[in-house]
């Protein structure tokens, strides 16, 4: 048997997907050239990536599974028409909705990175070595609130926080304990830090070159989506403007200095969990990514320097396929508007690549083992929905901050799903569902109205001014809740097959006053030990650049160099720009 | 006719986490309650101040961020020493139940935690509320 290498890609002997053997119909030549163009495309980008998954592709029954499936598969060759390769297209080509990579998990698996951070930064370093021997490829920090805030846990705001909800950073010092003994230049870190976001990458890039290791080479992503910090988080500091102009200041550092960085993580996570729907998680979340890529060109930068390194963040709610759909039709949108809308013209500016996390929102404090079910099929949708990243909530998350049994019960969920259940076998495996394909549909139809809505209020600060996604999240919420509480929606446990006089048998981690005395101690040292005068007079230097139009980030480094606290620093920052208050409205 | 409850409800602390409690300011407004919801980042002073200033029968708390141990207890003893001791306490978070037990034993109302309906907050306050405010026509 003859066989042309180029046009055939082949595993064992075996095509990989429809070869062109299939595609011979006369009705297919006919009906859609594109098609064929595209399909052989993919198989030689496929090839081409060298990326390579060294587990074997079969089902429980040991039979092959191809890396992709198309109507030809199935038959039905009557669906490929323009609008397949308009619509749905192949991996890793245009518009992406069957995934950013050609590849996808037969090249390589989703990054599996829980996010993690409590007490002190010591605590926090010994569950990293934990996650990692665990076989967690990546790092995700959790916070405390007095450092997502811009507070030194000895400022009076930050009592009865400090450690609680993430782990507490106040100098230079707690970072340099949090990555002791982790390779920077090996791992990639995920900063779950927004309006004081400049101070802590600022303190990441110090990490490394301490440790040896250049800007250039670091990965990793910071949160820093300031819009959905008013749209539904509520963790910011200035006002939304000057939070902007920090936000331009770091991608164009970050475009100079940290290249794989990625600059922003904009996020539809918080947006949901406050209680949007999944259109308008997708909705709200597009147009804050459209809200930073004017803001970059408005700050003069050529959109392709700094859009590929734009990540997105999304939510996986409980419902497995308007979920997937989800994911698909963000891919779309962000492809479309980048390149028509916004004239990108570099293909890894279209690319929408997202770490997804399940929903916080949907886990019960009632029977909470049941959560690790509800977190294992969220997770599912997140990757069958394609996710190049993925966070998977522990079971006590109602009731605390996880503990070490449930945490790893979470990352073990992950490994299954990757491992076991053949999810990662094949790229985009729904595609071509009715139901499926009628959702993603749906979802981009959604939130192409919402763009619509809030360009016709003049953008998404004014919208945020406005109160209008604050409102329209709230209104959602509480139209669920409602469900909830009329039984048109039953939630296990909690609204039936309620467990009378439940007693929660788990145990929970519990972070107690000695951290916050401890941290206060650590703080105090740091204080006596540093050069004062450096402090003082870097901090001056500081003011004065942000007064002005000069990019922040060398003269922050040179602060996080001298030790100044983070609360110190966004002392200055408060000085010039001022704080942002919001109107209560429910 | 029985005076409106009033009830203000508030997010002390730095945590921002607000979908419970606007759920439940929706829920006590469209049971016949009035609400002040004072929005985000309280301190005790600020809460206990505008309770006493709004003459309210319940203070209602949403605290996530695990410093409910500093802040209720603060908001109690404050009111105390305002001499407000007659405002109800209530709340709710991710409180584990032991710390529900000490808060209850201190003195904080009742305490709901992810899952709580808000039929069973309306019923609570309901049948809390017109006891309190007997007692103080007595005292």
């Amino acid at each position: 048997m003859k066989r042309n290498p180029k046009s055939s890609l082949s595993v064992e002997g075996k095509p990989l997907a429809a070869g062109e053997g299939d595609l011979g119909s006369e009705v297919i030549e006919e009906k859609n050239r594109n098609f064929k163009q595209a399909h052989r495309q993919w198989e030689e980008s496929f090839k081409g990536t060298g990326r390579k998954e060294k587990r074997k592709f079969t089902t429980v029954s040991m039979e092959e599974v191809k890396p992709l499936y198309t109507p030809l598969d199935s038959g039905e060759v009557e669906r490929i028409g323009p609008k397949y390769v308009d619509k749905l297209g192949f991996p890793g080509q245009y518009p992406y909705t069957r995934g950013v990579h050609p590849t996808m998990y037969r090249g390589r698996i989703w990054t599996m990175r829980q996010f993690s951070g409590f007490a002190t930064p010591r605590e926090t370093n010994q569950r990293y070595h934990y996650l990692l021997k665990q076989g967690q490829t990546g790092l995700s920090v959790a916070f405390d609130l007095p450092t997502l805030m811009g507070y030194d846990s000895d400022h009076p705001r930050s009592k009865g926080e400090v450690g609680k909800c993430g782990v507490a950073v106040d100098s230079l010092k707690d970072m340099e304990i949090i990555f002791d003994g982790i390779c920077l230049d090996r791992i990639s870190t995920s900063m779950t830090i927004n309006a004081p976001s400049s101070i802590l990458l600022a303190m990441y890039v110090v990490v490394g070159e301490k440790q040896g290791v250049a800007s250039e080479k670091l990965t990793g992503t910071l949160q820093n989506d300031i819009l959905k910090e008013y749209i539904a988080q509520k963790e910011w500091i200035y006002p939304p403007e000057p939070s902007m102009r920090l936000i331009t200041d770091i991608m164009e550092f970050c475009a100079e200095h940290v290249p794989k960085w990625n600059t922003i993580s904009i996020s539809g996570y918080h947006i949901r969990e406050a209680g949007a729907t999944a259109a308008q998680e997708l909705a709200f979340t597009l147009a804050d990514g459209f809200a930073y890529v004017e803001a970059g060109i408005k700050a003069g930068m050529e959109v392709d320097t700094f859009a590929p390194r734009l990540s997105y963040f999304f939510n996986a709610h409980l419902d497995l396929f308007e979920e997937i759909a989800k994911y698909r039709a963000a891919r779309r949108i962000w492809a479309r508007h980048m390149r028509e809308r916004y004239k990108a013209k570099k293909e890894a500016s279209w690319l929408l690549r997202f770490h997804t996390q399940t929903a916080g929102c949907s886990m019960t404090a009632q029977q909470p083992e049941n959560n690790i079910v509800r977190t294992a099929f969220e997770a599912l949708a997140g990757v069958l929905g394609g996710t190049q990243s993925l966070h998977t909530n522990s079971m006590d998350e109602t009731l605390a901050l996880p503990s070490e049994k449930a945490v790893t019960i979470a990352l073990r969920s992950q490994q299954i799903i990757s491992h076991e259940i053949g999810a990662a076998n094949t790229i985009d495996p729904l595609a071509g569902s009715y139901y499926l394909e009628a959702l993603t549909d749906r979802l981009e139809g959604q939130a192409e109205r919402y763009f619509e809505e809030i360009d016709k209020r003049g953008g998404v600060l004014r919208c945020i001014e406005q109160g209008y996604f604050q409102r329209e999240i709230a209104d959602s919420a509480y139209r669920y809740q409602r469900e909830i509480e009329k039984k048109e929606r039953i939630i296990v446990g909690v609204n039936d097959y309620v467990i009378e006089g439940e007693e929660v048998e788990i145990p929970l981690l519990e972070i107690d006053e000695r951290v916050e005395r401890e941290q206060c101690q650590a703080l105090k040292e740091v204080r006596q030990s540093r050069d004062n005068d450096k402090v003082k007079r870097t901090l001056a230097e500081l003011k004065k650049a942000v007064r002005g139009n000069d990019n922040h980030m060398p003269v922050l480094l040179e602060c996080v160099r001298s030790y100044a606290t983070e609360g110190e620093i966004v002392e200055v920052l408060k000085s010039v720009f001022g704080e942002y208050t919001e109107p209560p409205i429910f | 006719m029985q005076k409106k409850f009033r009830i203000l409800l508030a997010k002390p602390g730095l945590d921002g986490h607000d979908r419970g409690i606007k759920v439940v300011a929706s829920a006590l407004r469209d049971a016949g309650m009035e609400v002040i919801y004072t929005g985000l980042r309280q301190t005790p002073e600020m809460i206990v101040a505008a309770s006493i200033q709004e003459d309210v029968d319940a203070i209602g708390l949403s605290i996530l961020s695990g410093a409910h141990m500093t802040l209720f207890p603060a908001v109690l003893d404050l009111l105390k020493r305002k001499g407000a001791g007659r405002i109800l306490v209530f709340g709710g978070g991710i409180i584990p139940e032991k710390d529900i037990e000490e808060l209850e034993a201190m003195g904080v109302g009742k305490l709901y935690t992810p899952g709580a309906s808000t039929r069973e907050i309306i019923d609570y306050l309901k049948k809390t509320i017109p006891g309190r405010r007997k007692e103080e026509k007595v005292f």
